[in-house]
């Protein structure tokens, strides 16, 4: 490289000629090993450019000696997975839902399938452990709107609930002051009477007799006599201490005057059946159900 | 202090480059006391590194029938009577523990016998070596070939001797896949290529490992990549008995006959005769003479290779052997020698040694074969029932280390009325729950304990899950906590 002859005195070999402060810099070429492993390196760069893709063109890239594509093995490998899944997910598919519970591997297999699919579909409302959110209810409790066995969980599941659905729950929770048929005093009365049947305090001055009566004459029919609330509308139980949209008198006045109907999507043709029980199985033993 | 120096009084170094290009080593072969020492704890080392996989030791139905397994499918270990699950892997750290302390013991005794004995790098090499003279002749006809050109006769040697290498080495390779699978199994499988391709890479492996290291490297894997003779040296002391050439006795050298003429005049004369035979059966390559050195692997082949020379010229043996500096100083200063394995030292690794070996046969005998862990939902981490009651659900997690299945019941303490819900167990004891767990696996429960709301209990309750196996009374129990929302 250096067509320097000046020779070291200590060393004995020459120098590039190069100087910084009297230092004289000494010709040490790269060994030869090193220089032949950097041609290899060019040799093998230009080998992959022509097997695997690697030029970026205008509409497109070079796509390489085989069509090596990653998207392709994803494909391949999620393919080869879904057979794996195939048989175990056919034993679920064969299993009653009691049966899987009952059996330590399938309740396994079943909730970790389930863990999945409900992170996927499920936690955007519901949130990603179940424990829910105004208006969308929590899955870890004992108060079921819908029934919370794990047959009623599958066909809340599968059909939903006010979605369109030919078999979906229907229930609505009618608007009675938009509707015109309380008035604002009235409605603050049923509010407060609704409060008292859970224990919850109500204002000084409400009359518990006018409010059974306006209970009596308008809400029985879907909260039942007691306000123990029914299932098969998904009516909830008045007298417990979970409220969906809150248990304070505001909330109840904004609930009886413009009512509720919370949606649940059906899952029925977005879901195949064995996820759909495995989704099941998991939500049923967030809380054991009830 | 320094004083400053004038460009030209500075001192060069004349040495040359710093790399050395490597001397060939054709040790001698030699008989005597270590020879044979080292003959069989090769025969030893060898005889159970090939054999051991080939030992059979009974499990009952299931399990694996090898005395020494690694299972790495099932995550299992077993050395004989013990059966090692994968969070069970302290008991290795112990071992690596054990076995630091044991080589700092032997150090500290008897110089680095490990690596003149028992070192693998060794085994192997002292191995090839041997098969190396009995093909290619000794020190001088090896010398002498290396020397002269190659001739058909030669190659052929050589052939039949890197071929012999292979042999070594392949089984050598193959010996080691046998501790992952049963073994008679694999050899079959192995020999009608029936058996994983893992196998196989990992005997290519092993044979060009040992092919290359033994055959090729020998002592330069002690000298330049081995990092012991660097650590050793920080252990050692002056006590530390090591091969040592002593030269209070050896020095000055002489031929015989100039020693026996010194000698009658009634002066002294070393008993070093210079003959060299030290340094031709060196395995590394080194004169021991030249003092405690980092290539010497303390393998004592030149106490043989002198105490021979020293019988044949009618002088006392020993003028190379296992000596400490102390002795040396003493003899010179006329003292009598003194040996003293018992020091500080020595006492407080034998202690450890002790200490530790005491603590993992503690921890084996001790340890559970029915185990149980707990993990406390996240999220939501309480829930609030319709009735006010709280609710916590947590994962139970059962290991069961039995070779059989066994019938739990679980239990539970923890805030006042406290009820326990297993979500799939047996529906026929709801207030004791139950539940089978299958022999040698783990098995994971959801479990719900629900408590009456206390407003003045704590915020945090320890509530502790116990597991009762029903046949044989085992208990095993696991502590979280029990939170209000």
């Amino acid at each position: 490289m250096s067509e320097h002859n000046e020779i070291d005195r200590v060393s004995g070999r020459s120098t590039t000629g190069h100087e910084w402060d009297g230092i004289k810099e000494l010709n040490t070429p790269l060994p030869r090993w090193w220089v032949l492993t950097f041609y290899a390196t060019i040799i093998w760069a230009i080998g992959y450019w022509v097997v695997y893709p690697a030029w970026p063109l205008v509409s497109g890239y070079t796509t390489g000696l085989f069509q090596y594509s990653t998207r392709a093995s994803v494909a391949t490998d999620l393919a080869d997975l879904e057979k794996l899944r195939g048989e175990k997910m056919a034993v679920l598919g064969n299993a009653s839902l009691a049966d899987i519970e009952k059996d330590p591997a399938l309740l396994a297999l079943a909730r970790a399938r389930g863990r999945t699919v409900f992170a996927d579909n499920c936690a955007p409302c519901h949130g990603s452990g179940g424990a829910g959110t105004k208006g969308y209810p929590n899955l870890n409790d004992d108060d079921w709107l819908w029934g919370g066995s794990l047959d009623q969980i599958m066909q809340t599941i599968q059909f939903g609930a006010r979605s369109g659905h030919a078999k979906t729950h229907e229930g609505q929770m009618l608007a009675f002051g938009r509707d015109g048929v309380l008035k604002k005093d009235e409605i603050v009365t049923v509010a407060n009477y609704v409060r008292s049947l859970s224990g919850l305090s109500t204002a000084p001055k409400f009359d518990p007799a006018a409010g059974k009566k306006l209970f009596t004459e308008n809400c029985t029919s879907c909260h039942g006599d007691n306000g123990k609330g029914n299932p098969e509308l998904g009516a909830p139980n008045l007298t417990d201490q979970i409220w969906l949209y809150g248990s304070d008198e505001e909330t109840l006045v904004e609930t009886i005057t413009n009512g509720r109907a919370g949606v649940m999507p059906a899952w029925v043709g977005r879901l195949d059946p064995v996820t759909v029980k495995a989704l099941a199985v998991y939500v049923h033993s967030l809380g054991g159900g009830k | 202090m320094n004083k400053p120096v004038s460009p030209d009084e500075l001192i060069t170094d004349e040495d040359g480059p710093l790399y050395a290009p490597r001397k060939k080593v054709f040790p001698q072969s030699v008989s005597g006391r270590f020879r044979s020492i080292k003959w069989r704890l090769m025969a030893v080392c060898l005889g159970v590194y090939y054999l051991l996989p080939f030992v059979r030791w009974h499990r009952g139905l299931g399990a694996p029938d090898q005395a020494v397994l690694i299972d790495f499918p099932n995550r299992r270990f077993y050395f004989f009577f013990i059966e090692l699950w994968p969070q069970e892997i302290y008991y290795f750290t112990g071992l690596l523990v054990l076995a630091a302390l044991a080589l700092f013991l032997m150090n500290a005794l008897g110089g680095r016998i490990w690596c003149g004995y028992l070192c693998p790098q060794t085994v192997w090499t002292d191995l090839f070596y041997a098969v190396e003279r009995l093909v290619e002749g000794d020190r001088r006809a090896q010398m002498k070939a290396d020397a002269g050109p190659m001739t058909a006769k030669r190659a052929g040697r050589r052939a039949l001797k890197h071929a012999i290498w292979l042999m070594i080495a392949w089984w050598t390779g193959g010996a080691w896949v046998l501790y992952f699978a049963d073994a008679p199994t694999l050899v079959r499988d192995l020999a009608t290529f029936q058996a994983p391709a893992i196998a196989y890479v990992w005997i290519a492996m092993l044979t060009a490992s040992t092919y290359l290291l033994a055959g090729y490297m020998r002592e330069q894997v002690c000298v330049y990549m081995c990092p012991w003779p660097r650590i050793q040296a920080a252990l050692t002391d002056e006590w530390a008995l090591n091969v040592t050439y002593k030269y209070d006795r050896g020095e000055p050298r002489c031929s015989v006959k100039k020693a026996f003429d010194i000698r009658s005049l009634g002066e002294k004369a070393g008993d070093c005769i210079d003959c060299n035979q030290c340094v031709a059966v060196c395995p590394t390559g080194i004169d021991i003479r030249d003092g405690a050195q980092l290539g010497c692997i303390q393998c004592g082949l030149c106490i043989d290779a002198c105490d021979a020379v020293m019988t044949k010229v009618s002088r006392e043996t020993g003028l190379i052997g296992y000596d400490n500096d102390i002795n040396v100083q003493r003899r010179v200063a006329g003292k009598q020698e003194i040996f003293k394995p018992v020091r500080a030292r020595t006492v407080v690794y034998a202690s450890l040694i002790t200490v530790v070996c005491a603590v993992m046969l503690y921890a084996l005998m001790s340890r559970t074969l029915l185990d149980v862990n707990v993990l406390h939902d996240r999220n939501p981490i309480a829930v609030r029932l319709s009735d006010g009651a709280i609710r916590n659900g947590y994962t139970l997690r059962f290991l069961n280390k039995r070779g059989f299945d066994r019938v739990i019941a679980i239990d539970v303490d923890g805030p006042a009325d406290a009820k326990l819900h297993v979500i799939g167990a047996d529906s026929v004891t709801p207030d004791r729950p139950m539940i089978v767990l299958g022999r040698d696996t783990t098995t994971e429960l959801r479990v719900l304990v629900t408590a009456p709301f206390d407003e003045k209990a704590e915020k945090s309750v320890p509530v502790t899950f116990r597991v009762t196996d029903i046949g044989l009374g085992e208990i095993a129990s696991a502590t979280d906590h029990f939170v209000l929302p």
